[in-house]
């Protein structure tokens, strides 16, 4: 059984009104069965610092990527996971995190990979909780474990590889990431760790739209006339297009995935979770310098 | 050379934190980010002495005093909304301070990957502390050239 959506007016006009909740709505139904609320986090040990009553923790590098490949975990590990904190196949879902959702939706898309139906963002994540002076507690949760069935990845819809970028060509490609990493003055975001990254610059025809341009002063998501602005006359994004997003690690495509899927209603997006790290890494694929997206690379 | 050729105070931290298991690694962790000292008021108001470690995903500032008796004072300050980075500086404050400029000029630079939190925090964010690391010997550097 899963809990009703939040009827909040202000998502409404989203294309997947469902998939948000609002803070007003998730402090009322705390504790409610069939709810299980997760936070995702950048920071490994904030959650330890005070998270929202009953929530569990969910890390996206130590739980959700592979420690040996460079994958997300498989069916098998998704389970268990899950399982252990108490999400069932039918359990209502909520992410929230900090740095606006970033890490949040990043957990929202790879449950996603793995056919979770019910998930949603809290919309504002942790800032706005926390603005509103809301309560955190410091108490572990009581968890009962789960079964949750073992269900093997489906990569294909919402996941993009380096091949299907090349593939890819003509059609748009959304680049996330901070102006000077686009341009190419730098291969990380400023202060963040060199991720090792060989080349800096673009995927040729990438349009730069920061993600955190969806992102409204209360941290919540912005209208959807706002967001139309930006990724429609903005981007030149168009119904029926069939788009890419990536950034370094996939991190902060997965933000702008679930704004363009979920409250644009564009059917064909895909995160391209390789991203500037292995893009910016490889042999023989084109790379553009500077602040124009560039033309369709002729084949070689 | 011995295999843990450390001060005694970095062998005390190494030891704290690989006896325990990978959950309570992360707790001591959290423990050392709620124990980084408030800044002295001399530097509390002058937040221009400091030096942002750009290597780390969370602003951190760190500054080097090296005193008369070459005795190495570390201070950091970092946001509560992040811990990690506050309890990665707090190790360093902690396991440097009071120790004399050659010996830690002397720590190995590798020294953040042996503590056992590679796996519990991920190699990724060990190298916020590295970078902190370096930042401090290459202050210690730069003053006791001047």
């Amino acid at each position: 059984m899963t809990v009703e959506v939040d009827p909040s007016p202000k998502f409404a006009e989203y294309a997947h009104p469902e998939r948000l909740v609002s803070t007003e709505w998730l402090q009322a139904r705390l504790g409610t069965p069939g709810l299980v609320v997760v936070e995702s986090d950048e920071d490994v040990l904030l959650y330890e610092t005070g998270h929202i009553p009953g929530s569990v923790k969910i890390d996206w590098h130590t739980d959700l990527n592979d420690p040996i490949e460079r994958d997300y975990i498989n069916g098998e590990q998704f389970a268990k996971l899950v399982g252990s904190r108490g999400i069932a196949r039918d359990t209502t879902v909520v992410i929230y995190g900090d740095k606006n959702n970033w890490w949040a939706a990043y957990a929202l898309w790879v449950f996603t990979l793995f056919g979770h139906e019910d998930v949603r963002l809290l919309d504002g994540g942790r800032a706005k909780w926390e603005a509103e002076g809301r309560e955190y507690t410091t108490d572990a949760p009581a968890v009962a474990p789960v079964d949750y069935p073992v269900v093997e990845r489906d990569d294909a819809a919402i996941r993009a590889f380096k091949d299907d970028v090349l593939a890819h060509f003509g059609r748009p490609l959304i680049d996330v990431r901070s102006v000077e990493e686009y341009t190419g003055q730098r291969t990380t975001m400023p202060a963040y760790p060199e991720e090792g990254a060989l080349r800096a610059g673009h995927i040729p025809t990438a349009q730069n739209v920061p993600w955190a341009k969806a992102v409204a002063e209360d941290g919540g998501f912005k209208p959807l006339a706002e967001l139309n602005s930006i990724y429609r006359d903005g981007a030149g994004l168009r119904d029926g297009d069939d788009v890419i997003a990536y950034c370094r690690i996939g991190e902060r495509s997965s933000h702008t995935w679930f704004v363009l899927t979920h409250l644009l209603g564009f059917e064909g997006v895909r995160n391209y979770d390789g991203s500037w790290t292995e893009w910016g890494s490889a042999v023989r694929v084109p790379i553009v310098k500077g602040t124009e997206p560039g033309a369709v690379p002729v084949g070689r | 050379m011995t295999e843990r050729d450390l001060p005694d105070s970095l062998i005390q931290i190494q030891d704290d934190f690989l006896e325990l298991d990978q959950r309570d690694r992360l707790v001591l962790l959290l423990e050392f980010a709620n124990e980084l000292p408030e800044l002295p008021p001399r530097y509390a108001e002058h937040p221009d002495l400091f030096e942002r470690v750009e290597e780390c995903q969370s602003p951190v500032y760190i500054f080097v005093e090296v005193d008369d008796d070459r005795i190495v004072h570390l201070f950091a300050t970092a946001p509560k909304e992040a811990p990690t980075t506050r309890g990665f500086a707090s190790i360093l404050a902690q396991g440097l301070s009071g120790l004399t400029v050659e010996q830690v000029l002397d720590v190995p630079d590798d020294f953040p990957n042996t503590i056992g939190l590679t796996e519990a925090v991920s190699p990724l964010r060990i190298r916020g502390m590295t970078a902190m690391l370096g930042r401090t010997k290459r202050q210690i550097r730069e003053k006791i050239a001047a």
